[in-house]
């Protein structure tokens, strides 16, 4: 079933970019259009903007970062969610599926137990993401079966189901008063606090990660095979199995320190982008990343807009993502074929 | 410290000893004195002599402590080196006892027996959920299970019914008229300004900042007595905000409990174009050995309800911080503080 690319792409390309105008438009600080646009222009020639400053401030240090952000972490998660849901063949994997979020927020919520500043949380996080990951392959490859992809499953379940009870410890050993809401908060996850200088953390292990995974698009393929075929084709499938777990685990551990748990987004964009481009890699993976950068936007802009209080962006994606996974759900045979 | 204990007053003497004799012949082998009602109206009954009280959660464990530090059985949470810095040393260093109230038990009910207190002391929110548990817990343990209000205008009554429940009432007496005055001549000093021309104020929590209380929330409790809080008009507990919508509410003063924001905010672009930042209003609440503005909700507070109206309305309020905050901790914590350590509660550093 050969199809072109280009009419899913442009799809994802136009949600991508309507996202983009509506969220640097919206916001509870009342920005002009015509400011929006004086600020931006003047920025671009890097002459001074004759917008106030308080306008101008909203624009670059606040909002504009924040959409950054909320493009990055959702292209994050949705190249992330494919990568696994083609490495597991299951289409019910999502990104945390080997306890990267699990890690990541017993890493966070330790930071906010010892009261470390937000740089130190946010280490931990991506830290604890990328060694929840790593132990849970350790002991996946350690274990020699003749499925090593379910017995992977299978320890990522587990380790999962160890770090959340990690979570619930230091939950409840921390103050009631001041650490505990700071740690229900972080894991429910929120762009609210995204700042210029959580930008380039943020880019660059995404960068990298999706990068190797674009490299790998044609072999990725051949992985959605199972094991001994995949080995007929000429394929060493256990390196290379490693380097898109790497990968995709790179990218999501940090998008998860940026942003805290925000989850749905790597199980739910995927299976759009293979509804309006196939399960082609190739053309999977640029349509996924454009959705998921759209999908998060459209929500985290929901998140900041609806009320005067942020709505928690787990909860928002829950509420949009349950729906669609039921119908997921009693439609799976089609949409994975 | 039971040497308080063992010189009882006269008045307690005489009625200890009339309802010891008139209970030990209906109830051989407990000593019962007269039943007390707490805050929600419930009738406790306590032994003519409490000497080992529980407290149910921190607010209880530091209002205990103000009138009666050596019937304190533990702490909720063991306290830290620098808080025991400003509390009675044999005091401040007792054991971790964990707690019964809000989230989760943290305290073993077994555990709770094992130390035999004569009374639990609970006092914070007195609603259905408080009563129910006092209510499970006194029928659980058999231990008389006393709930108070722990607000700012429940807080004095609170103070009376103890000292009456533990047989001080001259301590509780004193306390509860230091509570009254506090809070009456520091509101009459504002009453004539109108709420809406009192300053707006946000309250920064957490790593960034960016978590503050809603309006009516116990957080809010000693700025809302003061001021405007600029998220008042959303009622609820604690809650995520976007330096966006503080830009929007543009504060004229900010009151935080983290250091790290008190440290960068002057230098935080994004949060320049604040009207709180621009004046320099950004103020780090005393923390020591109790936090003066938020948490735990009790009488720690008091202090920071003058420290927040010098703030608010310096014209108003001449006094000197420091010889308040002197006389505070000696009447309610027991400490007699040096200039460099007033020094160190005032800079809200740990």
């Amino acid at each position: 079933m050969r199809r072109s690319a280009l009419p899913g792409l442009a799809i994802a390309l136009i949600v991508l970019a309507v996202g983009l105008v509506i969220a640097f438009t919206v916001g509870r600080y009342p920005v002009s259009l015509a400011e929006l646009l004086d600020v931006l222009w003047s920025r671009a020639l890097g002459r001074p903007t004759s917008a106030p400053a308080a306008v101008e401030n909203v624009v670059l240090l606040v909002r504009g970062p924040r959409v950054i952000a909320a493009v990055l972490v959702g292209s994050a998660l949705a190249v992330a969610g494919s990568a696994f849901q083609g490495l597991f063949r299951n289409p019910l994997v999502s990104p945390d599926i080997l306890g990267a979020s699990s890690g990541a927020a017993l890493g966070a919520v330790i930071g906010i137990f010892f009261s470390l500043g937000v740089v130190g949380i946010e280490l931990l996080a991506f830290m604890g993401g990328l060694a929840a990951v790593a132990a849970v392959y350790v002991i996946g490859s350690m274990l020699r079966s003749r499925d090593p992809i379910l017995v992977l499953v299978l320890a990522g379940v587990v380790i999962g189901a160890l770090l959340g009870a990690g979570v619930g410890l230091v939950k409840y050993l921390a103050d009631p008063y001041n650490q505990l809401p700071a740690m229900t908060f972080w894991l429910l996850g929120s762009l609210a606090a995204t700042s210029v200088s959580d930008l380039l953390p943020l880019l660059g292990p995404v960068a990298l990660g999706t990068l190797v995974l674009v490299a790998l698009r044609w072999r990725m393929n051949v992985m959605s095979l199972p094991d001994e075929e995949a080995r007929a084709l000429g394929v060493s499938t256990g390196p290379l199995r490693i380097a898109i777990v790497a990968a995709a685990t790179l990218v999501t551990s940090a998008s998860v320190a940026t942003s805290g748990i925000i989850g749905w987004v790597g199980l739910v964009v995927p299976h759009l982008a293979r509804a309006l481009v196939g399960p082609d890699f190739p053309k999977l993976l640029p349509t996924a990343a454009l959705l998921g950068g759209g999908f998060l936007l459209f929500i985290d802009t929901l998140a900041r807009t609806a009320a005067a209080v942020e709505i928690p962006l787990g909860i928002l994606t829950a509420v949009i993502g349950t729906p669609f996974f039921i119908w997921l759900l009693a439609d799976m045979q089609r949409s994975w074929s | 410290m039971a040497d308080r204990s063992k010189r009882p007053t006269a008045w307690l003497d005489r009625r200890a000893i009339v309802t010891g004799l008139a209970s030990s012949v209906l109830l051989p082998g407990r000593v019962s004195a007269a039943s007390v009602t707490d805050g929600a109206g419930r009738a406790v009954t306590v032994p003519a002599r409490v000497e080992r009280v529980f407290p149910a959660g921190p607010p209880a464990a530091i209002v205990l402590y103000t009138i009666a530090p050596d019937l304190l059985l533990g702490w909720p949470r063991a306290n830290r080196p620098e808080e025991r810095e400003f509390l009675l040393p044999d005091i401040g260093s007792r054991p971790e006892v964990g707690r019964i109230t809000g989230r989760g038990n943290t305290a073993n009910l077994e555990v709770v027996l094992s130390l035999k207190p004569d009374l639990i002391l609970d006092i914070g929110s007195v609603n259905a959920t408080y009563i129910s548990l006092a209510d499970r817990v006194q029928e659980q343990t058999r231990i008389p299970y006393a709930l108070l209000d722990g607000r700012f205008d429940g807080i004095a009554a609170s103070y009376r019914t103890i000292g009456t429940l533990i047989g001080r009432p001259e301590p509780a007496e004193a306390l509860a008229r230091y509570n009254d005055d506090t809070v009456k001549s520091i509101t009459g000093r504002i009453a004539a300004i109108p709420r809406e021309r009192r300053p707006r104020v946000y309250y920064a929590r957490g790593p960034r900042g960016l978590e503050t209380g809603l309006g009516g929330s116990i957080n809010m409790e000693t700025i809302e007595l003061l001021a405007q809080n600029v998220a008042g008009g959303t009622p609820g507990g604690l809650s995520n905000v976007s330096i966006e919508q503080v830009l929007l509410w543009n504060p004229d003063v900010i009151i935080t409990i983290d250091l790290a924001l008190a440290a960068n905010v002057y230098n935080d672009r994004a949060w320049a174009p604040i009207a709180a930042v621009q004046a320099r209003r950004v103020h780090l609440s005393p923390k020591l050995p109790f936090g003066w503005v938020d948490f735990p909700p009790s009488v720690n507070r008091l202090i920071g309800l003058w420290w927040l109206a010098k703030i608010l309305y310096p014209d108003l309020f001449p006094e000197d911080l420091r010889a308040l905050t002197r006389d505070f901790y000696r009447q309610f914590y027991h400490v007699a503080l040096s200039d460099a350590q007033i020094e160190r509660v005032l800079a809200g550093r740990d």
